[in-house]
């Protein structure tokens, strides 16, 4: 298969370490272009499912300077690695300022750095899926490590575990009531929890509630989450922090928890991506189709119910193959 | 521009906000950041005291639509050439760039002839700028 000549020309120089074409296709994917298809295709069976870990938490705890040190960390041990930066689209015009970069400190030509930003946008698939594909471009183009920043609140928080094979939960001291409101999301989502900005007061009572809550396990698959402090700007604790995240994939291989894991994200992924194929077919149909109008009919004439002709709509017309438009 | 030749984008315009030179203030390029956005952009905004090296590597990584750069520092005419001369070299030369900040007229009037597409003084509004970034990023698209 290697150096197959009919790999799409985007796919083989992504492969060949082509920056520019990867960002492109990183467009194509967060567009929903036709043209991501056949290259997603073609690089799915060269990604070799590195870790992919996922750093989400309340705004402005530090997300973006903890993924700043974690890359300068792995740099230093010669490891490559690609961020993933994920921020919220605005409701009311669609764009958003993506402000993550800001924090990036690398050499201008280390080429073993990428940083994309992304808005979530909102659209059909959600960002859970757009993201997933992005991580896998970056793992088929050769990158050791993916770090994936995400805002913790609504809809991006609990995608990250269908995105990422480590999760970090960072939180700062005097957060206390947020983890209380918090508390069920965070610790089905948490496999470290991280509390920086350790340099401000509070740090050591911060670790210690944590610590509590951290106590009422059995946790699913067995892994109790990890409790790091760190502080970006006293520059302490990002060694702990990976190190966390190493015996968290450690423990992953040796469990068997990195298939299942694997196996529950890539189920989330197909059910989602059929969702939405379902969901454009039969709204183009709605239209379109005479049965389905004549149903459309009868519950705007209110002779139907919606529940009712959702039940018959499924029934009448399973969704056809792809391609036969 | 927006006529019925060209059909309309199915994605919303990406554009990298960067300030290059060493002064501190960002003020300004943040209200522009925050008007793109409102007219629907996603902005990449970049921060502080970027080299022309870094400008380039982010709009390339991020694959924008549309630059705009922000100066007030007065070493614009070092500055904006060197971008666009490293788009150029990257095969990126079709990016569009605009440029904010204070610039007299004379150097605008260069920094024109060397590729810079649009120039906004202190009192520009934000409609016009948001109205120009518009027009930039279709006329590429
Ligand atoms: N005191 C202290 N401040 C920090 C620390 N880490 C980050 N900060 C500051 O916290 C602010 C936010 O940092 P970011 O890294 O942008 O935080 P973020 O979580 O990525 O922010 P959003 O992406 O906006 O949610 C900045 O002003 C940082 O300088 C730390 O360890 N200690
Ligand atoms: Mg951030």
């Amino acid at each position: 298969m290697k150096g197959s000549p009919r790999l799409p020309t985007a796919a083989r120089a992504i492969l060949a370490g082509d920056r520019r074409t990867l960002a492109r296709v990183i467009s194509w994917v967060e567009n929903g272009s036709p043209s991501a298809e056949p290259v997603l295709r073609a690089l799915y069976p060269r990604t070799h499912g590195v870790p992919v870990v996922g750093l989400t938490g309340p705004l402005g705890v530090g997300k973006s300077s903890l993924i700043s040190t974690l890359v300068g960390l792995l740099r230093a041990r010669g490891r490559s690695v690609a961020v993933v930066a994920v921020d919220p689209s605005s409701p009311f015009s669609g764009g958003s300022v993506l402000g993550d970069r800001i924090r990036l400190e690398r050499r201008p030509d280390d080429a073993g750095v990428f940083f994309r930003s992304m808005a979530s946008r909102g659209a059909a698939g959600g960002v859970a899926t757009a993201t997933l594909e992005v991580c896998r471009l970056l793992d088929a183009a050769g990158f050791d490590v993916v770090l994936v920043e995400t805002v913790g609140s609504g809809q991006v928080d609990v995608a990250i575990r269908e995105i990422a094979t480590t999760s970090i939960v960072v939180l700062v001291p005097h957060l206390g009531d947020e983890v209380q409101t918090l508390k069920a999301g965070l610790f089905e989502i948490a496999d470290i929890f991280c509390v920086n900005k350790s340099d401000l007061p509070g740090a050591d009572v911060a670790r210690r509630d944590l610590a509590d809550l951290v106590a009422h396990g059995p946790y699913e698959g067995g892994w109790t989450p990890a409790i790091v402090s760190t502080s970006t700007t006293a520059a302490t604790g990002t060694e702990e922090l990976w190190s966390a995240v190493e015996a968290h994939e450690a423990f992953l291989d040796r469990t068997g928890g990195r298939r299942a894991g694997e196996r529950r994200r890539l189920a989330a992924e197909i059910v989602g991506l059929v969702r939405d194929r379902v969901g454009r077919e039969l709204t183009g149909r709605l239209e379109r189709d005479p049965e389905l109008r004549r149903l459309l009919d009868a519950v705007t004439a209110r002779t139907l119910d919606p529940r009712s002709a959702a039940r018959r709509l499924r029934l009448a017309s399973p969704p056809g193959p792809e391609g036969r438009r | 521009m927006s006529g019925p030749r060209r059909p309309a984008r199915r994605h919303p315009i990406r554009v990298l906000i960067a300030k290059p030179g060493l002064d501190g203030h960002d003020r300004g390029a943040k209200v522009v950041a925050r008007a793109l956005r409102d007219a629907g952009m996603e902005v990449i905004y970049a921060g502080l005291r970027q080299t022309p090296e870094e400008i380039v590597r982010a709009a390339l990584e991020e694959d924008v639509d549309l630059i705009g750069l922000s100066i007030l520092s007065g070493a614009h005419m070092a500055l904006f050439p060197k971008v666009l001369k490293l788009l150029k070299a990257q095969k990126a030369g079709s990016v569009p760039v605009f440029a904010g900040g204070i610039i007299p007229d004379e150097d605008a009037h260069r920094l024109k002839k060397a590729g810079i597409r649009a120039i906004f003084g202190p009192g520009t509004s934000l409609e016009e700028i948001v109205g120009t970034a518009q027009k930039l990023a279709r006329r590429r698209a």
